[in-house]
Formats: structure tokens, C-alpha cells, sequence
């Protein structure tokens, strides 16, 4: 299966926020990093959610309750076939930032002494604050692998970097500030002939490729559904099964537990053990129909779609007067697009394009040492999904060369 | 502000004052220092100003910006030259609106109003 614009054009439809125009415009959505927008099937399914199936899940013993448990393990079972993992080994969480804070909080017993973590330098806060933090509890040092000038991680000095003193090696798959592609195949593979546990952020990777958690030789696996069609407020962790059964709870509650007295606890069987409290089961509902969408159209063919947006958006941009591209170019990024222009702060341009409907993100990124390395407070970022078009990068350049006049 | 498109921002005399800021750079011996952070784009804005019998003798401000604070930093510059600390410490945020002369959406006021809180800082807190 391959995508190309005129089935763009055709899964845009399905988008109903892509199609509902404000004061005679549509939407030109090119901030799918930020957050994805929502196909109808996803609405529906979360609205008969509670229209015809809410009730909490686990201890009902009536009808409604059981379909809603139903959902809540079938969501489970899907998600974990998406990443090729056991249903068991992936535990809901409210989004990645929750899944890594996890990780950070319950890994310490198993880092046989280890003193090192690694990371890289593009990585976004929720996959280097939770890190650094854990290493100022503990006396761990983070230890940070440099980015080269064209915009990809030093191989050369991650592979001095990683040791046998490396507890941890976390890294982002996708970069969400620059869209480079990291090679974390080779990353992994020396952390693991070292010994270490490895940390893949993916949640700008799992909406556009086939992620596969054994083939990659990650140990832990981070993602949101809010970027990949699903709802706001549900996240997974993937998490080796061994590894998980080794860990301890990190919230305690209902459901995460087997038995309770008052003077102690037993914890419930993986993955509930991690699942404290009543959860997202709506969301569960709006990721399996997300999943189904996605896979419908191929996520083989969504990426590919997306690097081909990214190589007519970098042809198609490069004669703005005065862009800056950071983009390690089509063949090792995923569909998003950094810049600078050299005359337009980059919240001007976000603020001008927003009277033309087009959205675009500008800052930091949740990067902000990155920023630092790049030596600008900010950048503008484009990013792409399967409901966007060629045109969508015609409309923006259009902007851009509009917000270039108007300053002048 | 709903209605208001942000083109209208960039008037003239905004891009003017964006371009060619007035009160830009450093001065010798300020009796007064405040670093800010936009911690929604990563801009920053340091403030120096020299206070000379309670009133601000000079002021300058360095830093990046977007057009609004850029902008918004120049004219506040110009406007608190010879006043009193305590005049500097009772202006509001109408006062910066009124200098800017633009409509600003929520979004935005934080840019606006981001030299203003420096200021403030930077007479009210001492050293
Ligand atoms: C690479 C990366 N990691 C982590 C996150 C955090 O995701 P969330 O806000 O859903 O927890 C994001 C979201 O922008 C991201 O792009």
C-alpha cells in the first residue's frame, strides 16, 4: 500500500475538525507533532462509549461492566499487537510524560549499581527532566550524547558514552523538535551487550512507523494516543515482563491491588499492578478504533507519505527569503519541519499564519537545551500526518512569503 | 479579540520600534538588573536601569524577542525615562496596552506585558 496526495485529500475527509470552516477558511493543520486531530470513528467510538457501554471496569458483576472491562483488556491486547508486545507487558498511563516519570520512580532496584544514565541531546523535557531528577535523587549522573552539525546524534561518542557503568540508555526515537530519525537500533544494541535497560520514547515514532519493541531491543517503550488519532489522556508503558514483575508500584489504590489488610498489601498481576485507580476507559474505547484506522491505511504507508510531504515541503520552502531549514534532510527524518526566518520572530509567523487558519508551532519545543545548541531561543516547526496535502505546504509557504513582506 | 486579526499587530510603528529598538543594549553601572524568561517561546529580556533620586535616570534592555516584547520594551523604555520608582511600580498593564496601540489577543499579552513585569522587578526587588 502507498499514499499519495489524492488519498491525503481523501482521509482529510474523515477528519471532521479538518473539514468545518471558520469565517470561510479551513483548518490547515501542520502541528500532528503537538497533538493529532481525530478521525470520526474515533469520535463515535468514544461517544457510544457512554452512550451505550459506560460503567467502571473490574468488580461489576452486570452486563455493562463487563463489556466495559471487555474494552478496557481489549484496548490492551491491540496496543500491545500495534508495538508487537504481550498484552500483559503494556500498562495504560494518562500520556508518556506519566509513562517516563514511572520508569524514573520504580527502575532504581534494578540498576545493579550502575551509576550512569544516557540520553540524547534532542530529547524532549518529559524524556530528560524525569532522568536528570532521578539522577539528583540518587547520585547518578546524566550523561548527555551530543548532536552533530547536520542535525543527527554522534554515533561516534554515544557508542564512548555508553559503558559498563550505564544503568540506563533513554532515548526519543523521533525527534519532536527537529524530526530526526534516531538510529536506536544500534543504540540499544550496545546498551544491551552492556548490560543496560533501554528506554525508547516513541511517541513521535509510533504514529508513523511500524514499531516493532523486540526487533528495536527496547526494554521499556513510551507512547500517547493523543498523537496517534487517539484521545488526550491516555499513554502506555511497555515494559519487558521480567523487568515489570521486578518493579514496584509507584501509586497505589484500587485495582493495582490483589489483598489488603491494614497493616500491609499484596499487588494485583501485571498490568494491573500498575494501574492504580479508575482509568481512561473511554479513551481504551477511542484507541482501538484509532488503531484500526491507522492500520487500515497502513502506518508503512503513512510514513512514507509523510517523508514525502517533508521533501516537497523542503524544496518548496527553501527559497522563502531568509529560512533557515534544521532538518537532517527526508531520508533520516519523519514528517516534521523546523525553521527560522531570519527576519520574523517565530511567534509572529505562528501568530500571521493563524489569521490564514494555519497552524503551526512555535518555541522551544519542549527542547530547550536543544534550542541552546542550536543557538535560537525558538524555531517554527511544521509536522505532518496522513490527512495532510501537498497544498497544506503550498498554504504555508504562501504565509510564510506573506509574514516576509509585512516585516519587511 | 476573537475577531481581531493578528496582522493588525504589526502596525508601522510596531515593526519600527521592533526593527530599530529604542534604549537597546547595555549601560555602564545600572543600580538596578532583572533577567526574564518567556517560558512560552524561550525569549528573554534583561532590564538595566540607573535610579538617581528615586527617579530612573537611564534604562536599557538586551535580549531576543518576538515583535511584541521587542517592541513593547523599546516604547516602556522610552516611556518610564525620569519617572519615579513609584510611578514605574504603579503601572499596569492598560498602560502598556496604551503605548502599544494594537489589539492583543490573550495569547499574546504575555509578550506584551513581559518588559513591564521586568521592569517591575527590576526597581521593585532591590539590587
Ligand atoms: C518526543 C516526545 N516525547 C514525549 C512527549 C510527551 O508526550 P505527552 O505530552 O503526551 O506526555 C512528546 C510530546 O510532545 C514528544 O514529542
Amino acid at each position: 500500500m502507498t499514499m499519495d496526495n489524492q488519498q491525503a485529500h481523501l482521509l482529510k475527509s474523515d477528519f471532521p475538525i479538518l473539514n468545518t470552516a471558520y469565517k470561510g477558511r479551513k483548518v490547515v493543520y501542520l502541528d500532528s507533532g503537538a497533538t493529532s486531530q481525530k478521525p470520526q470513528v474515533v469520535i463515535d467510538a468514544i461517544n457510544q462509549y457512554y452512550r451505550l457501554e459506560n460503567a467502571n471496569i473490574h468488580r461489576g458483576i452486570y452486563r455493562l461492566s463487563e463489556t466495559a472491562t471487555r474494552i478496557w483488556s481489549e484496548a490492551h491486547e491491540v496496543v500491545a499487537r500495534l508495538i508487537g508486545a504481550k498484552a500483559e507487558e503494556v500498562i495504560f498511563t494518562r500520556n508518556t510524560t506519566e509513562a517516563l516519570n514511572l520508569l524514573s520512580y520504580t527502575l532504581l532496584p534494578l540498576l545493579q549499581g550502575r551509576t550512569e544514565i544516557v540520553a540524547g541531546a534532542m530529547e524532549h523535557h518529559a524524556n530528560l527532566v524525569p532522568w536528570q531528577q532521578m539522577a539528583k535523587r540518587h547520585g547518578l549522573t546524566l550523561k548527555i550524547i551530543p548532536m552533530l552539525a547536520d542535525f543527527t546524534l554522534d554515533m561516534t561518542a554515544a557508542q564512548q558514552l555508553i559503558g559498563s557503568k550505564t544503568a540506563i540508555v533513554a532515548i526519543g526515537h523521533v525527534s519532536n523538535a527537529l524530526g530526526t530519525i534516531h538510529d536506536v537500533h544500534k543504540l540499544f544494541a550496545w546498551a544491551k551487550a552492556l548490560g543496560a535497560l533501554t528506554v525508547l520514547d516513541a511517541a513521535q515514532s509510533a504514529p508513523h512507523l511500524n514499531l516493532d519493541v523486540g526487533k528495536i531491543g527496547a526494554d521499556f517503550a513510551a507512547l500517547s494516543a493523543h498523537k496517534m488519532l487517539g484521545p488526550t489522556g491516555l499513554g502506555f508503558l511497555y515494559g519487558r515482563r521480567d523487568l515489570l514483575e521486578q518493579m514496584q508500584p509507584w501509586q497505589f489504590g484500587g485495582d493495582m491491588i490483589a489483598e489488603v489488610s491494614y497493616d500491609d498489601a499484596k499487588w494485583n498481576e501485571l498490568p494491573m499492578k500498575f494501574e492504580a485507580g479508575t482509568p481512561h476507559i473511554a479513551g481504551a474505547a477511542g484507541i482501538v478504533a484509532a488503531i484500526g484506522y491507522l492500520k487500515s491505511v497502513g502506518l508503512e504507508a503513512i510514513g512514507a507519505w509523510e517523508k514525502e510531504l517533508l521533501k516537497y515541503a523542503i524544496a518548496e520552502l527553501g527559497d522563502v527569503p531568509g529560512i533557515k531549514l534544521y532538518s537532517a534532510g527526508e531520508q533520516r527524518s519523519a514528517g516534521i519541519l523546523s525553521f527560522t526566518l531570519a527576519t520574523v520572530h517565530p511567534h509572529d509567523l505562528a501568530s500571521l499564519l493563524s489569521d490564514d487558519e494555519i497552524c503551526v508551532r512555535a518555541g522551544h519545543h519542549c527542547a530547550m537545551p536543544l534550542m541552546g545548541r542550536l543557538g535560537v531561543s525558538a524555531t517554527a516547526r511544521a509536522s505532518f500526518y496522513l490527512y495532510n496535502t501537498f497544498e497544506d505546504v503550498d498554504m504555508l509557504k504562501v504565509g510564510l512569503i506573506k509574514a516576509v513582506e509585512l516585516f519587511g | 479579540m476573537d475577531d481581531v486579526l493578528s496582522r493588525q499587530m504589526y502596525q508601522e510603528n510596531i515593526l519600527e520600534h521592533y526593527k530599530k529598538p529604542q534604549n537597546f543594549g547595555h549601560l555602564a553601572k545600572p543600580t538596578h538588573l532583572y533577567h526574564s524568561h518567556n517560558p512560552l517561546c524561550g525569549d528573554d529580556l534583561t532590564i538595566e536601569i540607573a535610579v538617581v533620586d528615586g527617579k530612573v535616570s537611564d534604562v536599557r534592555f538586551s535580549g531576543v524577542g518576538c515583535a511584541i516584547s521587542v517592541a513593547s520594551a523599546s516604547m516602556l523604555t522610552d516611556e518610564i525615562k525620569g519617572k519615579s520608582v513609584e510611578a514605574v511600580m504603579q503601572m499596569t498593564k492598560d498602560d502598556v496596552l496604551e503605548l502599544l496601540q494594537i489589539p492583543i489577543g490573550p495569547v499574546r499579552l504575555k509578550c506584551a506585558l513581559l518588559s513591564l513585569e521586568t521592569v517591575q522587578k527590576a526597581v521593585g526587588g532591590g539590587e
